[in-house]
């Protein structure tokens, strides 16, 4: 089980969050016009690297907040996390 | 006592004054408290206690501790039964009943052991060679034939009585392990203020130091440990735990522990767990897990009384118990004289057989100083004796130590080998250490950590006594000043031990001339030296493969005595040095772990937590009968008398299309939304537009996922300019907050705007039926519930008997329908009164099975059509989709996939009999006959029998559903040889143009 820290309420146990995906990921703009390709690349296509990865979690079971969290996907060490206004 | 097999020495762990009686097989026996029960059995003199695994060959004890492969029990009986536990690890109680496991009708004649003279047809792999044929005879007859053939134990068939608990613990360093290295470690860490969990997983501290001849500063090792562990136990830091195995090592230094609470105590304490699993997230982990005896290979070499000569050792010292009193010590190496000196002191003389040609250690010096008969360059060949050791083959190398000089027989009742030690690298291994091979030890030690682990004393390799306690002392000091930088040290005391030879690189004994006994590598399993060549010789070259082919290291111990013989044997054939055959991967658990203590106290109703709504106990008292809603407990139908289920759900969903009917609605999700830009989320989230809602009014909205799929669906209603009530459904609640959240929060934090779960403040009672208007008005005089005034979807705020009420006119049912809701607390008081009001409407309660009748009727969605796999489209719900503005998940509905008229769309479906019930899940077919694979068209998600026509409707998906109205298809269920002739008709199959909620 992974220990995460939470920018907010420090370092917790796995179990108190969900994972939500590639925080590299910018949604398109609403009302933007988006390409048939930019926006399967927006709800489809994720990088799956082995190694660093840049990611969303919430700690749902906690203060609910969204955060950022750079972790390896093979080694499971978490580099550091920040908040979605901090740079990781 | 009958027993006659105990040391002369008192100075064991045993209390004499304590006699416990015990059963073996049915007979009776006495122990002492501090026995095992495999000690209290061989000082019984009984050593066969089992049968091995594959050819039932009689099997007695091999070790003292977790790396017992052989002496595996079935203990208690009932639902106490327990199979599978090693003997060695067991503390006896009184009254305890352990019986001998895969043997019939008895361990001493069990007719399995046929297997054994048939073994030439079962070498490894006889799986997958032999019973191919014919095919079908594996189901039937080999598999249920081979597993009431091999197997060990029993499983209980009841619920297991006991209780188990979990705890979490957090910690600077946690030591595992409490021999010298571990007691340093803890001490130092404890001394300079870290906090320090010290796990020991025998009963009694001190690992080596309970069985060997060495002083600690001015006390024996003994003493010291004793002495050490008072200290530590009597510090607020430290935590010290015995009979408690750290099994496993995840990510981010999470170790798992196993504790045996109460097993060792006959009658414990109510308040007692059985066992207990303990998380323990640690700082840095100490891994003082010492080190395993390999045993050596020679023929026959598992019979009963043939023993490592450690655990030999230790029964005497810790145990006083004589494993026998005409022994042979077999090793290559010096440790196993302990047991020869120790066999002395008892007044018993060994037979020293030592493969080298000579030695210099201390304590082979000693051995021969007390006269005892070493016999250097020599190997036991062969053993005869079959279900107790009786005389030992014994022969002189010749130069290339491929065969013997001569033979000679000497008589014996035990021997005791040692072909060395192996470091227990499990944990380290588990943590992503990469081990290294050490050509000295012939073993393999940590190297390179992954994680905060650091091994320690004989588990990193350390063999020596003074290595050990260094090692320790600085690792503790060192781990524990990088956490609390007190930079307290704890000087290293001196420590006297015997010196050390260098061991014999040679375990496998040639066979004697013309003769081919199984010289066993693996006891649990049954693999011998013979079957690893055999794999090699089929080709297997890659030890993972050579291990499952063979069972090599498998099973209960993991090969903790198998696993390096097992690998020098594979390096010798494949003429490769051990590093290159590699090593297989260490798994958790280390020990086996009871699947109790996994589970902890989560079973039956904990198994997961259960909501229940206010008025909960009326529905028990109304002979509810309930379903799970995701956590909830909601009313599924209230049968009365003899009503079967759909006689009740049937009465209850009539009864709201005539009169009128009360639902628990508490279980839907609620979202409080407030803030200036609340309207402009909610424009974003729903697919239709909600800017210009006016307050006091509810709209349904339905929202999308980013790919188009619907995602969930309710009405949302406008209390005030900035603040919304929004409902979701009851399984997706806690989906739509989060996801909510993550818009709110990533994607568009410019908004202003909080939200909040308030599902479980408002207590929801649905109200529908053509009366319940006059409901309504009997109990709120004061507000006007004409259309003109409360229209659909209004909302009215308003009190009863000074409590808050919020009233919407919503419907899910249909028919004319309002929603009570008021505050949690006061929900059930609400109920009764809407109950007593309703009494001269005919009002009755209806379940979630009414409900779904009456929705179904209507062609309303719900869980079963919004399956994620549905665009507004294929649900008849493109009305609900602005042109105007943007929302989640919008472009994708411009996909050319989403836009294809021939998607499966919501449809209804009538039996063409108008009797039988279409299953759910049933699929549409244009001809039931036709060859396969029959294509398929849609399927049906949602079954009821309609009230309103009395006979069975359907509602599903169907292939350009919208133009096949009329036509008609077959329902196929062919899981049950269902075909069932369906005419397709329009999903709105009451009330289609809406009216009667707008009465």
């Amino acid at each position: 089980m992974l220990e995460i820290k939470c920018p907010y309420c420090g370092k917790r146990s796995q179990n108190e969050f969900a994972y939500g995906g590639d925080a590299t990921v910018k949604r398109p703009n609403l009302g933007d016009e988006v390409s048939t390709k930019e926006w399967d690349n927006f709800v489809y296509f994720r990088d799956n690297p082995r190694g660093k990865h840049t990611e969303y979690w919430h700690h749902v079971a906690g203060c609910r907040q969204w955060f950022k969290a750079s972790r390896d996907t093979a080694t499971h060490e978490i580099f550091n996390t920040a908040s979605l206004e901090e740079e990781l | 006592m009958s027993e006659t097999f105990r040391t002369i020495s008192e100075n064991n762990t045993l209390d004499k004054s304590k006699v416990i009686n015990f059963t073996f097989n049915g007979d009776s026996f006495q122990g002492y408290e501090g026995d095992t029960l495999a000690s209290a059995l061989i000082a019984n003199g009984v050593h066969l206690v089992g049968r091995s695994f594959k050819y039932h060959r009689p099997r007695g004890f091999l070790g003292v501790g977790v790396e017992e492969p052989n002496a595996m029990v079935q203990l208690h009986e009932g639902d106490k039964s327990e199979p599978n536990i090693m003997a060695t690890e067991v503390e006896i109680t009184e009254g305890l009943k352990a019986k001998s496991q895969n043997c019939w009708p008895s361990v001493k004649f069990d007719i399995g052991e046929i297997n054994n003279v048939l073994k030439r047809f079962f070498p490894a792999g006889f799986y997958y060679k032999t019973f191919m044929w014919p095919k079908s005879f594996w189901m039937k007859v080999y598999e249920p034939i081979i597993r009431r053939a091999a197997g060990m134990g029993v499983a209980p068939i009841k619920p297991d009585p006991d209780r188990y608990e979990h705890n979490y613990e957090h910690c600077d360093v946690l030591v595992v392990g409490s021999g010298p290295s571990g007691l340093a470690s803890a001490l130092a860490a404890a001394n300079n203020g870290a906090r320090v969990i010290l796990a020991e997983d025998k009963a009694h501290f001190g690992g080596s130091l309970l069985t060997d001849n060495v002083t600690i500063g001015n006390k024996s090792g003994k003493e010291w440990a004793d002495e050490t562990i008072s200290y530590l136990k009597s510090l607020p830091n430290v935590i010290v735990k015995n009979r408690s195995q750290v099994f496993g090592y995840y990510d981010h230094n999470m170790t798992v522990m196993f504790e045996r609470v109460s097993d060792h105590i006959h009658n414990p304490e109510k308040y007692m767990p059985r066992q207990r699993l303990h998380y323990i997230r640690a700082g840095e982990v100490i891994i003082s897990t010492g080190s395993i005896e390999r045993p050596l290979s020679f023929g026959n070499n598992d019979r009963p009384g043939i023993f490592l000569a450690s655990a030999a050792n230790e029964y005497m010292k810790v145990y006083g118990t004589l494993v026998g009193k005409k022994p042979i010590i077999f090793t290559n190496n010096d440790s196993a004289y302990k047991a020869a000196i120790e066999f002395h002191k008892n007044n018993i003389k060994s037979l020293i057989i030592d493969t080298r040609p000579s030695s210099d250690g201390e304590l082979v010096k000693e051995a021969q100083s007390l006269g005892l008969d070493i016999k250097f360059n020599s190997g036991i060949a062969d053993v005869k004796g079959r279900l107790k050791v009786t005389s030992a083959i014994i022969g002189k190398f010749n130069s290339d130590k491929e065969s013997y000089t001569s033979l000679e027989e000497f008589d014996c009742d035990c021997i005791c080998m040692s072909g060395g030690w192996t470091p227990t690298v499990h944990l380290s291994s588990q943590a992503g250490n990469k081990l290294k091979f050490d050509e000295s030890l012939d073993a393999f030690v940590p190297n390179n950590k992954r994680q905060k682990e650091t091994a320690v004393g004989a588990a990193n390799g350390s063999f020596t006594l003074n290595q050990s306690l260094a090692e320790g002392f600085q690792v503790g000091f060192d781990l524990s000043n990088s956490i609390t930088s007190n930079n307290k040290n704890t000087s290293v005391p001196t420590s006297n031990e015997p010196s050390f030879q260098a061991h014999d690189k040679f375990w496998c004994m040639p066979l004697p001339q013309g003769k081919n006994p199984s010289r066993f590598i693996d006891f649990q399993n049954d693999v011998a030296v013979s079957d690893i060549e055999l794999a090699f010789r089929e080709g297997f070259r890659s030890i993972e493969h050579v291990k499952r082919y063979t069972t090599l290291g498998m099973a209960g111990d993991q090969g903790k005595t198998s696993n390096l013989n097992g690998l020098q044997h594979v390096s010798n054939i494949q003429k490769k040095i051990v590093p290159e055959v590699g090593h297989t991967t260490f798994r958790p658990p280390y020990t086996p772990v009871t699947i109790g203590t996994i589970v902890g106290r989560e079973v039956g109703n904990h198994f997961q937590p259960t909501r229940k709504t206010p008025t909960h106990e009326w529905h028990i008292e109304n002979n509810v009968v309930f379903t799970n809603a995701g956590l909830w407990l909601r009313p599924r139908y209230y049968p009365r008398g003899s009503e079967t289920m759909s006689d009740a759900v049937n009465r209850e969903a009539l009864n709201v299309r005539k009169n009128v009917g009360i639902c628990d609605v508490t279980s839907l999700g609620k979202i409080d939304i407030k803030g200036p830009d609340a309207a402009e989320l909610l424009n974003r989230v729903y697919t239709n537009a909600w800017m210009k809602l006016p307050i006091g009014k509810a709209r349904y909205g339905v929202m999308l996922r980013e790919d188009g799929m619907v995602f969930d669906d309710g009405t949302t209603t406008r209390l005030s300019e900035n603040h919304f009530h929004m409902t979701t459904t009851t399984a997706q609640a806690a989906n739509v907050l989060s996801h909510l959240e993550f818009y709110l929060q990533v994607v568009w934090p410019e908004l202003k705007v909080n939200v909040l779960s308030t599902t479980e403040q408002w207590s929801g009672a649905a109200i529908a039926g053509p009366k319940s208007r006059d409901l309504m008005q009997k109990l709120f005089p004061k507000v006007d519930f004409s259309t003109e005034n409360f229209p659909f979807m209004g909302l009215v705020e308003t009190e009863f008997e000074g409590i808050h009420a919020k009233l919407y006119r919503i419907s899910f049912s249909g028919e004319l329908a309002y929603e009570v809701n008021v505050e949690s607390n006061h929900g059930l008081f609400m109920w009764n009164e809407i109950m007593k009001a309703g009494e001269e409407f005919g009002i009755q309660p209806y379940g979630t099975e009414a409900l779904a009748t009456l929705r179904i009727e209507m062609g309303h969605v719900s869980g079963p059509e919004l399956d994620g796999r549905a665009v507004p489209y294929d649900l008849g719900l493109q009305g609900m989709v602005s042109q105007k503005k943007d929302f989640i998940g919008k472009r994708s509905l411009e996909k050319d996939a989403f836009v294809n008229p021939l998607r499966q769309t919501l449809v209804g479906l009538v039996p063409v009999d108008k009797k039988t019930k279409i299953p759910e899940g049933a699929h549409l077919v244009e001809n039931d006959k036709a060859s396969l694979p029959n294509p398929k068209l849609g399927h049906v998600s949602s079954s009821c029998w309609s009230v309103e026509y009395n006979n069975p409707f359907s509602i599903g998906v169907l292939k350009d559903g919208k133009n096949k109205i009329g036509q008609q298809l077959f329902a196929v269920y062919p899981l049950k040889d269902i075909s069932i002739p369906v005419e397709v008709v329009s999903s709105h199959y009451v009330d289609p143009k809406g009216e009667r909620v707008r009465v």
